[in-house]
């Protein structure tokens, strides 16, 4: 039992930090431009892929540095070409764009990479397991992805609040009138801004498609857990941001584990359930089985009893 | 638009629209051609109680498939229990069924996520969706796992003889059911409900001094759309006479976003010009090319850039000048645009279907034949001809833009100023 909670914390942070990685951009963007970019998770994938097509030349590390940069301009490309030309009919044509974005980038990845997951392996220098506890071993991948990411948290926490940069990017958050006003010029902050969110996505993309599965339906998938955290935790907070990623992040690698159901619970009791009784699937579900609509389930408890979400300040 | 003539004018569409809807099958007389206008009946139903959402009361759904899908799954289960237990119910009021399903669960989804407007609304859609597909592999019993739930429509009570075995008369079924929740849709939007969904839209804060309850708006408005996509529903789980997990899911409600949204949200036509050419496209278009969802996301992509009104906004738009008598005046530019808008169109469909040949169908070889063409796909000359063929075609349709944009705007001018002195 210990060993498996030490296990499933592990796990649950790293995947709490790697939403976080994902989040944090979503978030800055958000409350930037006001608009919740759809094509987020389709970044973290280009990520992955960029990351996979780098590591059959020159290997894993290179690929770690050069794909979220390349993804990085495109996404910059992307803000300065495309959003900047759709802003002037709303934000519902903002968040359209974006979906058409997500759309168009998984059809090209599919085109270019093929529908079936690629092989991307996790490199050599990594490939041994870090230590072994009772008697599960775990991997020291996985050890340096949770490194990877508490060390980007850090640095991005440190460049909001203690920079120059942070400053003029804080500021123009709330007054990006009066940035413009002071000399600043806000559209180049909007387009870096957007530029290193999606190359932060991109991030998380190359340290998780190793221990991950690189496929073109992960942008699909991860894409709407991610908005879930982002709204759990109240959009446009950073802390909120963090603090929903964690919960997550926990709360669905804990379901995983756990192979019990409503009915298994209620045996002792002295009721039976079985799958024909009324509802019998519902009973007969184990945790494990109901872990992927958890967040979801979480999304809509936070939207009934506390819309603004965990450390949100404003209604949307 | 005047009450008088303008009103018969009016119901004289509805007769004109009726008459072609009963007509068509015997123009179009193949088989595939009728299952494309079934296709394209709940299609339509689909899509306009999708823009009673979007482009009425101006709330983004990502997860309205949950209607249809349920819709379907309802109608599905109740025509097997018809089925077995020889129930006296005949198959033509069956979308019913699926339109109440949908409408009980707009009821429960539609008052958590009506509580929010805007983004947050589409989040709560998207994980209202998310949350459906993923109890559709959960709950096996009720949409019947990987295999979906299969059913007959020709074991119901037969009225007049009419077995509805033969597509030709599910066509009927379906078009009859197209064109009264058309009918009803339309005069939704006429209600003085309908029109407060636009105000909610446009000015909620308004709105609410008026007096109305912004979410009380949105949540009839979310109801009654619930409704029509389950009826929508019902009629495809009649068609097909199957209906799988996958119909709950993201790709038909983000489908169902690009028809009314490629049709043009702002007038109560687009959603049908968006649904019908769509399942066209779905069906036609796949016959020739693979990377056709990816030419349907570059439309959808330019429509939001470049012509927010969609479709029907832009042929809508020549209406004042077809009425005032100055559209010949844009035919000049318009031919001019003509040679740059194909070189362009050109351009992009040859690079997508060199790549798509030589990633996807690289066993094949590199000869390829696309727009009559004949060219190796790997020879540095065809790549060329394309890349210099796009560029030329982006340079040309931005030299001539601003000229038909201009001929436009004073054939427009010209239109006011006549309709200003008799």
């Amino acid at each position: 039992m210990l060993e498996l909670i030490i296990f499933s914390t592990l796990n649950g942070l790293l995947y709490g930090m790697l939403l976080f990685l994902l989040a944090s951009g979503l978030t800055l963007i958000f409350s930037m431009m006001g608009v919740l970019n759809f094509a987020h998770a389709s970044f973290y994938m280009l990520g992955a892929y960029f990351g996979y097509q780098i590591s059959r030349y020159v290997g894993y590390w290179p690929g770690l540095l050069l794909a979220p940069l390349l993804v990085g301009v495109i996404g910059a490309l992307v803000e300065r070409f495309g959003l900047r030309t759709v802003h002037k009919h709303g934000h519902v044509a903002e968040l359209l764009f974006t979906f058409g974005l997500a759309f168009i980038i998984e059809e090209l990845v599919q085109m270019i990479w093929g529908k079936v997951p690629v092989d991307y392996r996790i490199p050599e220098a990594l490939n041994f397991s870090a230590f072994t506890l009772f008697t599960t071993t775990y991997p020291a991948f996985r050890m340096f992805m949770l490194l990877m990411s508490v060390a980007v948290f850090i640095g991005l926490l440190l460049l909001l609040t203690r920079t120059r940069v942070g400053l003029i990017i804080r500021a123009a958050l709330t007054h990006p009138n009066m940035v413009g006003a002071l000399g600043h010029n806000v559209p180049l902050v909007f387009m870096m801004v957007f530029g290193v969110g999606c190359a932060l996505a991109a991030l998380a993309g190359v340290i998780a498609g190793p221990a991950l599965v690189t496929q073109p339906s992960m942008a699909a998938s991860l894409g709407p857990i991610l908005f879930v955290v982002v709204v759990v935790g109240g959009l446009g907070s950073l802390p909120g941001a963090f603090i929903a990623s964690l919960l997550i992040g926990l709360v669905q690698t804990f379901a995983v584990a756990l192979n019990v159901s409503v009915a298994d619970v209620l045996a002792p009791l002295g009721v039976t359930l079985t799958r024909d009784s009324f509802g019998g699937d519902l009973w007969m579900a184990t945790v494990a089985q109901v872990a992927p609509i958890i967040p979801y389930l979480l999304l809509v408890l936070v939207l009934i009893f506390r819309p603004k979400g965990l450390m949100g300040d404003r209604d949307t | 638009m005047s009450a008088g003539s303008g009103g018969r004018w009016h119901y004289a569409q509805w007769v004109v629209a009726a008459l072609a809807v009963a007509v068509l099958p015997y123009v179009f007389t193949s088989g595939a051609s009728i299952t494309m206008m079934s296709l394209m009946g709940f299609a339509i139903i689909f899509a306009l109680s999708y823009n009673m959402l979007l482009g009425q009361a101006g709330m983004l759904s990502f997860g309205h498939a949950v209607y249809y899908g349920l819709g379907g799954f309802m109608t599905a289960h109740a025509l097997n229990v018809i089925g077995a237990e020889k129930l006296p119910i005949p198959l033509p009021v069956l979308p019913l069924v699926g339109g109440l399903a949908g409408l009980s669960f707009a009821l429960i989804f539609g008052w958590v996520s009506t509580k929010r407007s805007g983004t947050a609304f589409a989040m709560i859609s998207l994980g209202i969706g998310e949350l459906v597909a993923a109890c559709s592999l959960i709950l096996r019993g009720f949409f019947g796992g990987e295999g979906g739930i299969s059913t007959s429509r020709t074991s119901t009570l037969r009225l007049f003889g009419i077995s509805f075995g033969p597509q030709i008369q599910v066509y009927y079924l379906i078009a009859v059911w197209c064109l009264l929740c058309v009918a009803a849709m339309y005069a939704f939007t006429r209600t003085p409900l309908g029109r407060m969904c636009n105000a909610v839209r446009d000015n909620p804060e308004r709105a609410e001094f008026v007096g109305y309850s912004t979410q009380m708006v949105r949540f009839i408005a979310f109801c009654v759309s619930g409704f029509f996509a389950g009826v929508a529903g019902g009629l495809a789980a009649i068609h097909y006479e199957i209906v799988t997990s996958s119909v709950v899911g993201a790709v038909p409600s983000g489908f169902v976003l690009l028809m009314a949204y490629i049709g043009g949200i702002a007038f109560f036509i687009g959603p049908i010009i968006g649904a019908v050419l769509m399942t066209a496209l779905q069906i036609s278009l796949s016959d020739y090319t693979g990377a056709w969802l990816l030419y349907i996301g570059l439309m959808f992509i330019f429509v939001v850039m470049y012509a927010p009104w969609g479709l029907a906004g832009l042929l809508l738009m020549h209406q004042p000048l077809l009425a005032a008598g100055t559209f010949r005046r844009v035919l000049p530019a318009y031919a001019l645009a003509l040679l740059p808008v194909l070189m362009l169109a050109a351009g992009v469909v040859l690079l997508v279907e060199t790549c798509h040949h030589l990633l996807v169908k690289a066993s094949e070889g590199p000869a390829m034949r696309v727009l009559w063409i004949d060219y190796q796909a790997n020879s540095p000359l065809a790549w060329a001809g394309i890349l210099m063929l796009l560029a030329a075609g982006i340079f040309a349709v931005r030299r001539v833009a601003p000229r038909v944009a201009e001929a436009f705007h004073a054939a427009a001018q010209e239109a006011l100023r006549r309709r200003a002195e008799p």
